[in-house]
């Protein structure tokens, strides 16, 4: 129990010193999770709102597949991220291995079906609303997508914290396509296991309060740039 | 609200690009708990200009990254596993630079009587014979093979072990946890059990044998399998590596006045 208040005070600590290396790793872990957050959000809202509207015959299978992979294990998409970014592997002349960017690339296959499942369930019913009114003004299949998406934008919203507060907290896929190298890719969740593992219990916790304080800061912001909870229906 | 990030996000991964004079070293677990590295890193960037990236792993996988040739080098300690990766040509060759020591660590009370032992392996025999907990690396590790040739020489099998014998397949940090968690015994180097800082009721009870000396050894990776690897940086580094400089700080290195590691390298 003393270790939890030794970690918040050393959180105190770091952030009133504005230490050096914890503004570097906080600011890494944010420019990878942002980074997937963007390109997951890019693939998976378009995605999760088409398979809300289109009928095809394989519809029920590629749904269930999709609320499958919801439950993909960080560890193995950094293996096989790994295998494929390795030296040894197809897209090794890349040297992406190590690198940020090879942290974005796990982090956006993780929450990419999170994303697009939310997406799918929110843009249903909305699509149960809409259906008559858009059929009936003769709308194409895209036009139909992007008005879902512009009026179900709340719920979008939604999709994506979730998928950012799992990019930001994951530790398994990052710790291996990453490496935790001092200065290069070492994140928040990296360097708690790495003072975990140095039996530094208050240090990581210290940077674990963090963590949860910096995904709080991005909710926030992210709530007052879109003013939700304002208006209407809102 | 996508259009304005999307250019950002992109720049993001722009901006990741690799720098000039940069190497990537896999090192094990039990040289940066140590915090040797924290000395050494600063040192070398100032005399070489080498800025040496450090990927902390277990022995196994630090071979498997040199073979796969994600990595300009490795530092290890395992000398079978190097001479096996040096003969099939994945290293250009062994370098030794210094060693350190395991230690058996456990409770203070020392149910299993260990303290007293002449010999490693006769305190191995003593803690199978009253089968008090041990925490085992179980992670393939350089660690994990010196404990198991450590039960080899006492005459034991772990796969016989019953339910005493912890298994955990983490890092020497982790394992330390647990066995500090379970009160158990544990084989650990001590460069990491004098960094630890939840040693609980923990003590070190038995070290000095010469069967627990620990050699590190230094690979490049050969730039024949692998044409990209910085073998000009690691070259240099190797001879940063057994310079004066570094035996100064290697053999100068200590915590709560204890010398953790002893330099060896021989001159070419």
């Amino acid at each position: 129990m003393n270790d939890i208040f030794e970690g918040l005070a050393a959180a105190l600590g770091l952030i009133v010193a504005l230490d050096p290396d914890l503004i570097e790793i906080s600011a890494r872990s944010l420019q990878v999770s942002l980074t997937a957050l963007v390109i997951a959000c890019a693939l998976a809202i378009p995605l999760g709102t088409w398979l809300a509207v289109q009928r095809f015959r394989h519809r029920r299978t590629v749904i269930a597949v999709l609320n499958a992979l919801m439950g993909l294990p960080p560890v193995v998409v950094g293996l096989i991220v790994y295998i494929l970014l390795s030296r040894s592997g197809p897209f090794g002349v890349l040297g992406l291995l190590f690198t940020p960017t090879a942290m974005a690339i796990a982090q956006v296959i993780i929450i990419t079906p999170l994303i697009a499942s939310i997406t799918h369930q929110a843009m249903r019913d909305l699509w149960a609303d809409y259906h008559d009114l858009l059929i009936s003004l003769n709308t194409t299949k895209w036009q139909r997508v992007r008005t879902l998406i512009v009026d179900g934008r709340r719920n979008l919203l939604t999709a994506a914290l979730a998928g950012f507060g799992r990019a930001i907290g994951e530790v398994g896929a990052i710790m291996i396509v990453g490496g935790n190298i001092d200065h290069a890719t070492r994140v928040l969740t990296t360097a708690i296991a790495l003072e975990t593992g140095k039996g530094d219990f208050a240090l990581a916790l210290g940077l674990g309060f963090v963590l949860i304080a910096l995904a709080l800061l991005v909710n926030i912001a992210i709530h007052a740039l879109s003013r939700t909870e304002s208006e209407g229906r809102w | 609200m996508i259009r304005h990030i999307l250019p950002l996000a992109i720049a993001g991964l722009v901006a990741t690009s690799a720098m000039a004079d940069t190497m990537k070293l896999a090192v094990t677990t039990s040289f940066e708990n140590s915090g040797l590295a924290d000395v050494l890193l600063p040192a070398i960037k100032a005399d070489t200009d080498i800025e040496v990236q450090l990927l902390v792993v277990g022995t196994g996988q630090a071979i498997r990254l040199g073979e796969a040739g994600d990595v300009d080098a490795i530092l290890v300690h395992s000398k079978a596993a190097e001479q096996k990766f040096v003969e099939a040509g994945y290293g250009t060759h062994r370098r030794e630079i210094m060693y350190n020591d395991f230690i058996l660590v456990g409770p203070s009370s020392d149910p299993a009587g260990i303290a007293g032992a002449e010999k490693a392996a006769e305190a191995m025999a003593d803690i199978a014979e009253s089968q008090a907990p041990f925490v085992s690396r179980g992670d393939d590790s350089g660690t994990h093979k010196a404990e198991l040739t450590l039960w080899s020489a006492a005459g034991l099998k772990p796969a016989t072990f019953g339910d005493w014998y912890n298994a955990v397949g983490a890092g020497m940090g982790a394992a330390l946890n647990t066995a500090a968690g379970l009160n158990a015994y544990i084989m650990a180097d001590r460069a990491s059990w004098l960094n630890f800082g939840n040693k609980a009721d923990l003590a070190l009870l038995f070290s000095g044998d010469p069967i627990l000396f620990n050699q590190y050894a230094f690979l490049p990776v050969n730039p024949e399998k692998h044409p990209h690897v910085r073998n000009d940086l690691a070259v240099q580094l190797e001879t940063w590596l057994t310079s004066d400089s570094a035996k100064g700080l290697i053999d100068g290195y200590t915590i709560n006045g204890e010398t953790l590691f002893v330099f060896n390298a021989k001159p070419e």
